[in-house]
């Protein structure tokens, strides 16, 4: 089955004083229609810069210098700006990590869900309206014939953000694209927008991709995992491989810095020593070398970039297999 | 052994009144009626949702702003009520760290500035000052050279450590921390969390650590308080809460945390409160959960005299009567619910 949205080998810079800054490199991953892939990273990992990169939204002057983005096999780097606007939203959505600045404060929820309808469809304002309503309804809204007439301030975090949902959904997107949807919400109000992201994905059959720092709402949500760091996918699988076993070490680290709710007590964390790399300052070989508990010259960490090479799970690391690796 | 730290009955209110034209204004009750003792050394874990009053609980403890109504003592010393010279002379023993470590530090200080300014701000000579700061950089992993430079040159993480030192500069027996790593990516968190550990195990200073995130609460607490709408719903020894939460919301929360284990996360059951956390400025009657508890619809399911509420018929004392903090369970172990066995 061929991918829903695919990226080949996806690099954004931006200029620097000595010359293109890449801010994220070489990027290659694909989703499927009805799976999760969710895009793991810490601030900085280059997670969010490659979706906007992808779908032309990368703020000035960064651009894009090499990759293709697919969506439904066609290279949405390819189109023409006005093109390329008529398919984000339409045949791919989007929902931003703050529901407070998604939404303009000066106008009507309705009014706003409406718009994104008429940009893109041939209908009148009442059927815009009540199409508003239905997918209020959709995204579980109560009372949607009354909230629709609300301004943004008049909802709850929680219920912006499932109206961005909304806006998001309006056009019946192949693929949405999610990033920390649900980071800015407190933890029972995340776990109905993620209840309502999953049942989503499912009725419609989306493929979606789901950006977080958050590993426990990869292991909740997602199918598949990439893993990012300094720029690059360092860690790829399915999430019950690289959750069972992960491969990188800077993935293994990350597992074990997590404060868990259900760890013995007594439980010390380990942390990364230092902090990632500048993008204008990334060290020759590979990224997480600095910060790695298995770090070898011998392997060549601090001479060679590591790449991924087939598909399956696999970590961009020298030293995989290296006893220092195992669980 | 005395409390450190004792808060007995504080209620904060904002709002009220009227307004300019005459049109009331909903008043709200961000703390209402909260009492606990912290002990020298502990950490006392403060969890709660957006809106539960746990930040303005923080800033009461330390008197940052006045409360409505109530007392806090602090090392056998009334902190409410008293001059403002009085508790100038507390301060140094009671400190306060902020979760933005953007904001709370001022950009046009250095780092050394900013780390000795409580020092010399209580008559500490500048020498001694000077020395002191070295020695703090060092204790929260900078290197002394570091004091020269601004907060804009520091990561996240490093300006949190400034932070920090600034807090335990003048040897305070009571730190309150304020989402001190909600902002910090996971593995800078970790390295954070440890240095508190570290610097309470050599200091015995006391924590209150105000947090949303409960895996990182239950990480650094002795025993952890539950707030909800104003109150403490539920407080208890730490794995006691973790193991065995008696309040409905208590249940909630730990549901509703995503752990990063797929086959658990994927099988266990689900317990939903109902809606989203309401208002401090409209609170319901009787139990303040009882809108969005699910408790109390099993409670009322099963029989019992019951009555119309939030769109259910639910059990009579949840509607009407306000639970207080009582004990349940084990020793030590205190719940704010009518029905605290259900669990």
């Amino acid at each position: 089955m061929t991918a829903a949205f695919e990226l080949r080998g996806l690099t954004a810079a931006v200029p620097g004083e000595k010359g293109a800054v890449r801010l994220v490199e070489e990027v290659s991953l694909h989703v499927r229609a009805g799976e999760t892939l969710a895009v793991v990273g810490e601030s900085g990992s280059g997670k969010t810069v490659t979706f906007t990169s992808a779908l032309g939204l990368l703020p000035k002057p960064g651009r894009v210098i090499a990759g293709e983005a697919l969506l439904e096999g066609e290279d949405l780097l390819k189109l023409s700006p006005e093109a390329l606007r008529r398919r984000r939203g339409a045949r791919i959505g989007m929902v931003f990590q703050d529901p407070l600045t998604g939404l303009n404060p000066v106008f009507r929820v309705g009014e706003q869900i409406a718009e994104v309808l008429r940009a893109h469809l041939p209908i009148s304002r009442r059927e815009a309206r009540e199409r508003a309503v239905a997918l209020l309804a959709r995204v579980q809204i109560p009372d949607p014939a009354r909230r629709v007439d609300d301004y943004p301030h008049q909802f709850s975090g929680g219920m912006r953000q499932r109206v961005l949902i909304a806006m998001a959904i309006a056009l019946g997107p192949r693929v949405l694209i999610a990033d920390e949807p649900t980071t800015a919400l407190d933890v029972t109000v995340q776990a109905q927008v993620l209840d309502l992201l999953g049942d989503l994905r499912d009725a419609e059959g989306m493929a979606m991709v789901l950006i977080t720092h958050d590993l426990g709402v990869v292991a909740r949500q997602a199918d598949r995992v990439a893993v990012m760091y300094a720029g690059r996918v360092v860690e790829t699988g399915t999430v019950a491989e690289v959750f069972a076993a992960p491969r990188h070490p800077y993935t293994i680290s990350l597992f074990r810095s997590i404060p868990d709710v259900e760890a013995p007590a007594g439980t010390t964390l380990a942390p990364i020593a230092g902090s990632p790399p500048d993008p204008a300052r990334r060290p020759v070989g590979c990224a997480f070398a600095p910060r790695c508990f298995a770090v070898s010259d011998a392997a060549g960490c601090r001479s060679a970039r590591p790449l991924l090479i087939g598909a399956g799970h696999e970590a961009a690391c020298h030293r995989q297999g290296a006893a220092e690796l195992a669980a | 052994m005395s409390a450190l730290l004792e808060v007995e009955g504080l209620r904060k209110r904002f709002g009220g009144g009227r307004a300019l034209f005459g049109a009331a204004r909903p008043e709200v009750r961000a703390v209402d009626g909260i009492s606990f003792t912290l002990a020298r050394g502990e950490t006392l874990g403060l969890v709660g949702e957006t809106g539960s009053g746990k930040s303005t609980l923080g800033r009461l403890v330390l008197r940052l702003i006045e409360p409505s109504e109530g007392r806090v003592r602090f090392e056998g010393q009334e902190v409410t009520g008293v001059s403002a010279a009085a508790l100038r002379a507390m301060r140094p023993r009671m400190q306060m760290v902020f979760q933005d470590p953007y904001g709370s530090l001022d950009p046009r200080m250095t780092a050394g500035a900013i780390i000795a300014e409580p020092m010399t701000a209580h008559g500490m000579a500048r020498a001694e000052a000077a020395r002191r700061v070295a020695e703090l950089l060092g204790r929260v992993g900078l290197s002394p050279a570091m004091a020269a430079r601004y907060p804009h040159e520091f990561s996240g993480g490093q300006r949190q450590r400034i932070g920090i030192a600034r807090a335990i500069a003048l040897d305070p027996a009571l730190v309150v921390l304020d989402e001190p790593v909600s902002a910090l990516d996971v593995s800078v968190q970790a390295q954070i969390l440890n240095l508190l550990a570290e610097i309470q195990a050599r200091s015995g200073v006391a924590f209150l650590f105000i947090a949303h995130d409960l895996g990182v609460v239950r990480h650094v607490s002795d025993r952890v308080a539950v707030m909800y709408l104003g109150r403490i719903v539920e407080m208890a020894p730490r794995d006691a809460l973790y193991g065995a939460p008696r309040h409905p919301y208590t249940v909630s929360l730990l549901s509703a945390v995503p752990r990063p284990d797929p086959a658990k996360e994927r099988n266990r059951p689900r317990i939903r409160p109902i809606g989203e956390i309401g208002s401090a400025a409209a609170l319901p009657s009787g139990c303040r959960f009882h809108p969005r508890c699910p408790r109390a619809r099993i409670v009322a399911a099963r029989g019992g005299e019951t009555v119309e509420a939030a769109g259910a018929r639910l059990p009579r004392p949840c509607v009407e009567q306000d639970p207080l903090l009582a004990p349940a369970g084990e020793a030590a172990h205190l719940a704010a619910c009518h029905f605290p066995d259900e669990a």
